[in-house]
């Protein structure tokens, strides 16, 4: 950007009439790349990939098995990460979001075990209790002026304690098992629970191009639904983000609150609908859960909030809010859920795994600082 | 002043009271078209309640307040906006992480498109951007870039072209010169001028009377919550200005004062 000021006197260096102004540098590629917030992500991810490939090349993670092994791990997490990516571009935590899916995965068991619901229903009454509890965080974080960080670690412990003093109470034990046998049939269910793509794999199979055991069958006879939902709620926030208005109000309200109110961005509005998206997610976590595994358990999410934050953050997102990306969040995601199976599959105690998303979490932040002072250098 | 009838907004025998302090006391001031306004006033002299009130933040305690000769009482600053009166905050008015395209149109995003396919006119956007801002004299070879890249002179520009835009008729300024170097504030005050040659009225609230005489077609004096009267440029020097403002004697004395410390130093 330059400024286009009046003929100056002679002695001012002028810039040749259609030429470049001296004072415009030419912005490298790496700058104009390092303004994508998810590019250390997408780096991070090829970084993994290599380390697996070198280390664990024929350990069977890069099997069809494997691969959608990691997937699906990166894939749940992902449902999470991309609504906490939008919550916290807008400036706000949830860490209630792991007692959220303990929460809404006890609701859909105990209305249809217990009292014998059809399981569609009970998913619609979880997503109700969702939108009630995101709103009411919301509305919390609003009203109050308090940081979400402290409103959100209330109802984290609210909710958790709710669901175990409630399920003791109505079922007598923390786990509440038999929802397969409910699930079989209903017409919602399979949404959360199928899987896809299974004639594509026989055909894959058939091929040669992935691996057949010894039955015949293909080794992977389909791929969970929840990949699905991965994908499609990534695009979904990527053109929220981009492409809508909302988008727009996310980023003005995590950029600077008063700036937004200023320019009349309804800031309460837009912080509500995040923490509302939020407990959704969570709650879509939670059905996916529960309607393949066929039992709820109160211990259900536990510290999925901060996987769901390292995620994020990984994926170039700021703490601060304002700026990030939801394809960064997926990347998050797929880094995770790479290193937990890798690990898993190189035969190294699974114990490391936190200490290495530890250090990847440290590294990222570190990552993303460097990167948004480049993007924002004052020239 | 006289008041007559082509007055953007006007105020008459304006008070505001918050609780037992008066802040503002019998002010009366007008703008209008193609007009530079200059509100001086050290701090404390009402400034900032005066512009509270201009731009609906607080209501009046006392007095009348007029916009195109019509009274009215603003709930909040989006009705003064909608009135067509544009508040150009210091720092408050752009996010540095977000484009200069995004900020532009926040909150007043244009969109094309039907129901869920509803989308953001980028194509609208960026060229509106690039335009407009060239109006203001600034170059944006990309509106991609983040605001933060700009100086501090260019974010007053994006502020000002912006409320230009969307059809501001009085543009406050608050402070828009005190927080820069030199040069940047004399582009800040050819914006000044540019955005009086379109026909705007211009409130410029600053306490450096350097800044208000290069551009001010009047000049209202504050001091401690009360108006000490309008006048045209040609009517009052810069001098005057300086010893009526509050503090303006206190530098003529710090003056003198240091002027016999060195000589007794010599």
């Amino acid at each position: 950007m330059t400024l286009r000021d009046e003929p100056q006197s002679a002695s001012a260096a002028s810039p040749k009439p259609g030429g470049r102004d001296e004072r415009l540098r030419e912005i490298g590629l790496l700058r104009q790349a390092l303004r994508r917030p998810e590019l250390g992500a997408a780096a991070g991810c090829l970084l993994v990939l290599f380390f697996f490939a070198v280390f664990a090349g024929d350990s069977g993670l890069f099997s069809a098995r494997g691969v959608v092994n990691f997937l699906e791990v990166s894939a749940q997490l992902g449902i999470l990460a991309v609504a906490v990516a939008l919550l916290m571009i807008g400036g706000e935590f949830d860490l209630s979001l792991g007692s959220m899916i303990a929460f809404a995965g006890v609701i859909m068991a105990i209305l249809s075990t217990q009292y014998g619901w059809p399981i569609w229903s009970c998913i619609l009454v979880a997503f109700a209790a969702a939108i009630m509890v995101g709103y009411l965080n919301g509305w919390l974080v609003v009203k109050t002026g308090l940081p979400s960080f402290i409103v959100t670690l209330a109802t984290l412990f609210i909710l958790r304690g709710v669901t175990l003093g409630v399920t003791r109470l109505i079922t007598g034990r923390t786990q509440i098992p038999g929802m397969k046998e409910l699930a079989a049939g209903d017409w919602l269910a399979p949404l959360f629970s199928g899987q896809f793509g299974g004639g594509f794999l026989a055909w894959l199979a058939d091929h040669g191009i992935i691996d057949k055991r010894p039955d015949g069958l293909p080794s992977v006879q389909g791929i969970p639904v929840s990949i699905l939902w991965w994908i499609g709620l990534t695009i979904l926030g990527t053109w929220i983000l981009l492409q809508t208005r909302f988008g727009n109000w996310i980023f003005t309200v995590g950029g600077d609150p008063n700036a937004a109110r200023n320019v009349g961005v309804p800031v309460n509005k837009v912080k509500i609908r995040l923490f509302i998206l939020s407990a959704c997610a969570a709650t879509l976590f939670a059905a996916i859960q529960v309607l393949s595994v066929g039992s709820a358990d109160t211990s259900r999410g536990l510290q999925k909030e901060f996987e769901a934050i390292i995620a994020v953050v990984i994926g170039g997102t700021l703490l601060t809010g304002g700026y990030g990306s939801a394809v960064g969040a997926m990347f998050g995601a797929l880094i995770f859920g790479i290193v937990q199976m890798g690990i898993f599959y190189t035969g190294i105690d699974t114990d490391w795994f936190k200490a290495f998303m530890g250090a990847m979490l440290l590294g990222a932040v570190l990552f993303n600082d460097f990167t948004r002072k480049k993007a924002s250098e004052a020239r | 002043m006289a008041s007559n009838d082509a007055a953007l907004i006007e105020l008459r025998d304006v008070s505001k009271y918050f609780g037992t302090v008066i802040a503002l006391n019998g002010v009366s001031f007008a703008v209008r078209t193609g007009e530079v306004h200059c509100l001086l006033g050290d701090n404390g002299a009402g400034k900032s309640t005066l512009i509270k009130i201009l731009s609906g933040v607080h209501a009046p305690t006392k007095g009348e307040f007029l916009v195109q000769g019509k009274p009215v009482s603003f709930a909040s600053p989006r009705d003064a906006l909608d009135a067509g009166i544009a508040t150009v905050f210091q720092d408050l008015a752009t996010v540095p992480l977000m484009s200069v395209a995004r900020n532009f149109f926040a909150g007043r995003e244009p969109v094309k498109g039907w129901g869920p396919l509803k989308h953001l006119d980028w194509d609208f956007i960026n060229r509106t951007t690039r335009e407009e801002m060239a109006r203001m004299g600034i170059d944006v070879r990309d509106p991609g870039q983040p605001v933060g890249t700009l100086s501090g002179g260019e974010r007053q520009s994006l502020a000002i072209a912006r409320a230009v835009f969307f059809g501001a008729k009085v543009l406050i300024l608050d402070e828009p010169t005190s927080a820069l170097g030199v040069h940047q504030a004399s582009v800040v005050l050819r914006l000044i001028a540019k955005a009086r040659a379109r026909g705007l009225g211009v409130i410029f609230i600053t306490h450096n009377v350097h800044h208000a005489f290069p551009v001010a077609d009047t000049i209202t004096l504050l001091n401690r919550g009360r108006s000490l009267g309008s006048y045209a440029k040609g009517e009052i020097s810069r001098e005057k200005v300086l010893e009526m403002m509050a503090g303006g004697k206190e530098l003529v004395d710090l003056e003198a004062e240091l002027a016999a410390m060195s000589q007794q130093a010599v």
